[in-house]
């Protein structure tokens, strides 16, 4: 009785067990893509008429305040297209957080979207994966040809010596905002220009509960885009001509340590920034906690704070020396959006029409007006919307001093390996404990060792 | 005898008797059989291919996929990936490898994590149903307010301990420093190493209840009698405790402890909605780990060979568990 009761149970268990491991063995999940009842061209050349009355499927990612924000947003613009082509497009804004795995699923299953936007970092890690649509000039002759696009965006869609695996939508750069009363208060005629005159200012700045400055030290993305910075001010990368990764570089090591030590030791950043992860840097800098920070396209997020326009001014992030040249000028990753073409796509036509339509001028100058961003199509960029002061600013930067992240494949592993290990130096840094060149080698080379062959 | 006449009674009727003869004969002679012997088995049916279709099938192919070199570069036509044989469990069990160093770590932390969170929940939820177990007024509220942590929505609750572990806002600051001057500085929960003992917190928090709910319900088992003749006998409510309670309570404790480590050695949730999907080295739970190897480093092979380990893991532990409490309660009950 005993054993029979025991064999049992272990059965029982086993089920038990295997069904709680599997819920790690097989996460994943698929597309709910339903594109019934429309029609596919076949790939042949398609007139007005042949694609009047399909239907695409279209995946934006969350650029406004909230997903029904942005679905209320695309909703005007897309009608315009329905309206003007005949195709319909069934829209479905998906967050952040869930966009990546949501591709992932769709690349796996071949079940996606004819049209999908992608952050401009993991262009080339979704190339790598064969699920996009290549861009080759013939793909770009349907929206008007590469020219019409600013070349640092241009840049950002794909491995170099490739065809780009996407279409830039919304660019956006890095500007150093700065508090102008603050400024002022504190004695400070002119924003910095190089990083020993913005630690200087920020000491000035840091009183009385205020800091000079605010970072958003749990982030990885964004640790990730100034340590991208200020390792290319130093003439390094992070990884070699072969893709291969070169984190432990003494400039990459010097790179995170001077952005750890806005906490660390120069103490003009609070050492709560170290567990900002949600924006938090804005909402300090909006109700003048903090005096400066370095953000993209600011402008909508710091207005929901109630700051004025007139009250922040921007200019370009710093650099190790006044007046560099070349890579040692760079004072920006290229940030913004793709839109891409799923590969498995049962519409190409229509959906090259919609991106088309996504891309053209007047739709450029309307989309990138309503989030802020910067069109990456340069005859829109022209349009009075973004002749703000910020904005021109940000322009300036991304056509002169932005540079895209290494498009290689192992990108996204750079961001979830380095990423995290800056934002542990950070916690070093906000509990009193040192931060060496020693330690950020450390955390670097750990970060190295576990990014897999290229 | 009389119930199993009819069927032995058709095959008298002799072959040649015609099809349709036939088809009425066999008929019933399968109802029969159904009813007597298979209809436990055509009950379960259903059942059994759900779990088919929703776990042995794809727990099948992570198996496969843990064979095999499913990075990135294959994952649009994942079954043209090369085959890597045992390699993505050798980097997994390599300790002294960036890899397996960080799994090593990851399963200390997720078993220290499990062991105290269990403990704690089973210790809280013991205490609770004991000291409600007496009718008293106001009891029934209470049972409900304890309740509360299991019945919320768990991304819910978890995003407002978030916020209640800020370092600069916090509730949890405010009382500690501000309110009780507990604390010299206020201290960060979120990062660094407190942000174990912040998921450890939120994990007895959540958890607790479950053993509230089922001791409570084993206790309302346990005959009066037995702790009035014991009182008779001079036996204190310690005495009680130890003699009487704890030992009925046996059984349901075995499931509680069972099922909450399994829970929480698997917990995601947790980990995930407190820190993002790169939480802080201490608190660098197995299954955020994995996650992180499968679906941020698009090394499916690694993270499934690492989710078979550790299915493995759990069900020999499940079975020594079993094997361990099944014998006591056997001699016991000799």
């Amino acid at each position: 009785m005993r054993s029979s009761s025991t064999s049992s149970r272990l059965v029982a268990a086993t089920a038990l067990v295997a069904a709680l491991g599997l819920t790690l063995a097989a996460c994943g999940g698929g597309s709910d893509d339903d594109n019934s009842g429309s029609k596919s061209t076949g790939g042949k050349t398609a007139d007005a008429n042949s694609l009047s009355g399909q239907t695409i499927t279209y995946w934006a990612s969350n650029q406004g305040t909230s997903i029904d924000a942005d679905k209320a947003t695309l909703t005007t613009e897309l009608d315009k297209f329905t309206a003007s082509t005949g195709i319909k497009v069934k829209l479905e804004v998906i967050g952040w957080a869930d966009l990546l795995n949501r591709i992932l699923a769709a690349a796996t299953s071949g079940q996606g979207p004819d049209v999908l936007n992608i952050g401009n970092t993991w262009s080339a890690s979704l190339q790598a994966t064969g699920a996009l649509m290549p861009w080759d000039d013939a793909a770009f002759g349907t929206i008007g040809g590469k020219d019409r696009f600013a070349a640092a965006a241009i840049a950002s869609a794909g491995a170099a010596g490739q065809d780009p695996a996407a279409v830039p939508l919304y660019s956006m750069a890095y500007g150093l905002y700065y508090n102008k009363k603050m400024f002022a208060d504190a004695g400070i005629a002119t924003p910095p220009t190089t990083w020993a005159e913005l630690v200087a200012d920020g000491k000035k700045l840091t009183t009385g509960g205020h800091y000079g400055l605010a970072v958003e030290g749990a982030n990885g993305a964004e640790n990730i885009h100034h340590i991208f910075v200020l390792a290319k001010q130093r003439g390094a990368s992070w990884f070699d001509d072969k893709g291969g990764p070169t984190f432990t570089g003494p400039q990459q090591v010097a790179a995170v340590k001077q952005y750890v030590d806005f906490i660390a030791s120069d103490k003009i950043a609070a050492k709560g920034n170290a567990e900002y992860v949600q924006n938090q840097t804005i909402t300090d800098f909006a109700t003048g906690k903090a005096a400066m920070m370095m953000w993209q396209s600011a402008a909508p997020a710091i207005a929901s704070h109630g700051m004025k326009p007139d009250d922040y001014g921007v200019v370009p992030v710093p650099t190790q020396t006044a007046g560099a040249t070349g890579d040692a000028a760079v004072t920006s990753m290229v940030a913004g959006i793709n839109i891409a073409i799923f590969k498995d796509t049962k519409h190409k036509d229509a959906a090259e029409a919609f991106v088309k339509f996504m891309t053209s001028t007047d739709e450029q100058k309307a989309l990138n007006g309503k989030y802020g961003s910067i069109p990456p199509v340069t005859e829109a960029q022209s349009d009075p919307a973004f002749q703000t002061p910020d904005l021109k600013v940000l322009a300036g930067v991304l056509a002169k001093s932005a540079a895209p992240l290494p498009q290689v494949a192992n990108e996204s592993q750079f961001e979830n390996l380095v990423g995290p290990a800056v934002k542990s130096l950070f916690a070093d840094a906000a509990a009193g404990k040192p931060v060496t060149d020693d330690s950020v080698k450390a955390a670097l080379t750990k970060a190295q060792q576990q990014m897999p062959a290229s | 005898m009389t119930a199993t006449a009819p069927p032995r009674r058709a095959p008298e009727a002799g072959p040649g008797s015609g099809k349709s003869a036939a088809g009425r004969r066999l008929r019933p002679r399968v109802i029969e059989r159904i009813r007597q012997g298979g209809l436990p088995y055509l009950l379960l049916l259903p059942a059994v291919l759900a779990e088919l279709l929703i776990h042995i099938v794809p727990m099948f192919f992570g198996i496969l996929i843990s064979f095999k070199n499913l990075t990135l570069f294959y994952i649009h036509h994942w079954n043209t990936a090369p085959w890597a044989g045992f390699d993505n469990y050798k980097a997994a069990v390599k300790i002294h490898q960036p890899i397996g160093e960080a799994l090593l770590h990851s399963f200390w932390v997720t078993l220290s994590y499990t062991l105290l969170s269990v403990a704690f929940s089973w210790l809280l939820g013991c205490a609770a149903a004991i000291l409600l177990q007496d009718k008293f007024r106001g009891r029934g509220l209470i049972r409900t307010l304890f309740l509360v942590p299991y019945a919320l929505p768990a991304y819910a609750a978890l995003i407002t301990w978030t916020f209640m572990f800020q370092q600069d806002t916090g509730l949890v600051n405010h009382v500690l420093h501000d309110q009780l001057h507990v604390t010299s500085s206020k201290s960060f929960w979120l990062i660094g190493d407190n942000s174990f003992w912040a998921m450890v917190i939120v994990s007895v928090w959540k958890s607790w209840p479950f053993a509230f709910l089922a001791l409570m319900a084993g206790l309302q088992n346990i005959p009066r009698e037995l702790y009035e003749a014991a009182a008779m006998d001079g036996a204190g409510v310690w005495q009680q405790i130890r003699k009487i309670t704890m030992p009925s309570l046996r059984p349901v404790n075995q499931v509680i402890v069972l099922v909450l480590f399994l829970w929480t050695f698997n917990d995601f949730n947790t980990p995930f909605v407190m820190f993002g999907q790169n939480p802080p080295h201490q608190a660098d739970l197995i299954s955020i780990h994995i996650y992180q190897s499968s679906f941020i480093n698009w090394n499916f092979g690694s993270g499934s060979a690492m989710s078979v380990l550790l299915l493995l893991f759990l069900l020999v532990v499940t079975a020594i568990y079993l094997l361990v409490t099944s014998r006591g309660r056997s001699e016991n009950d000799v």
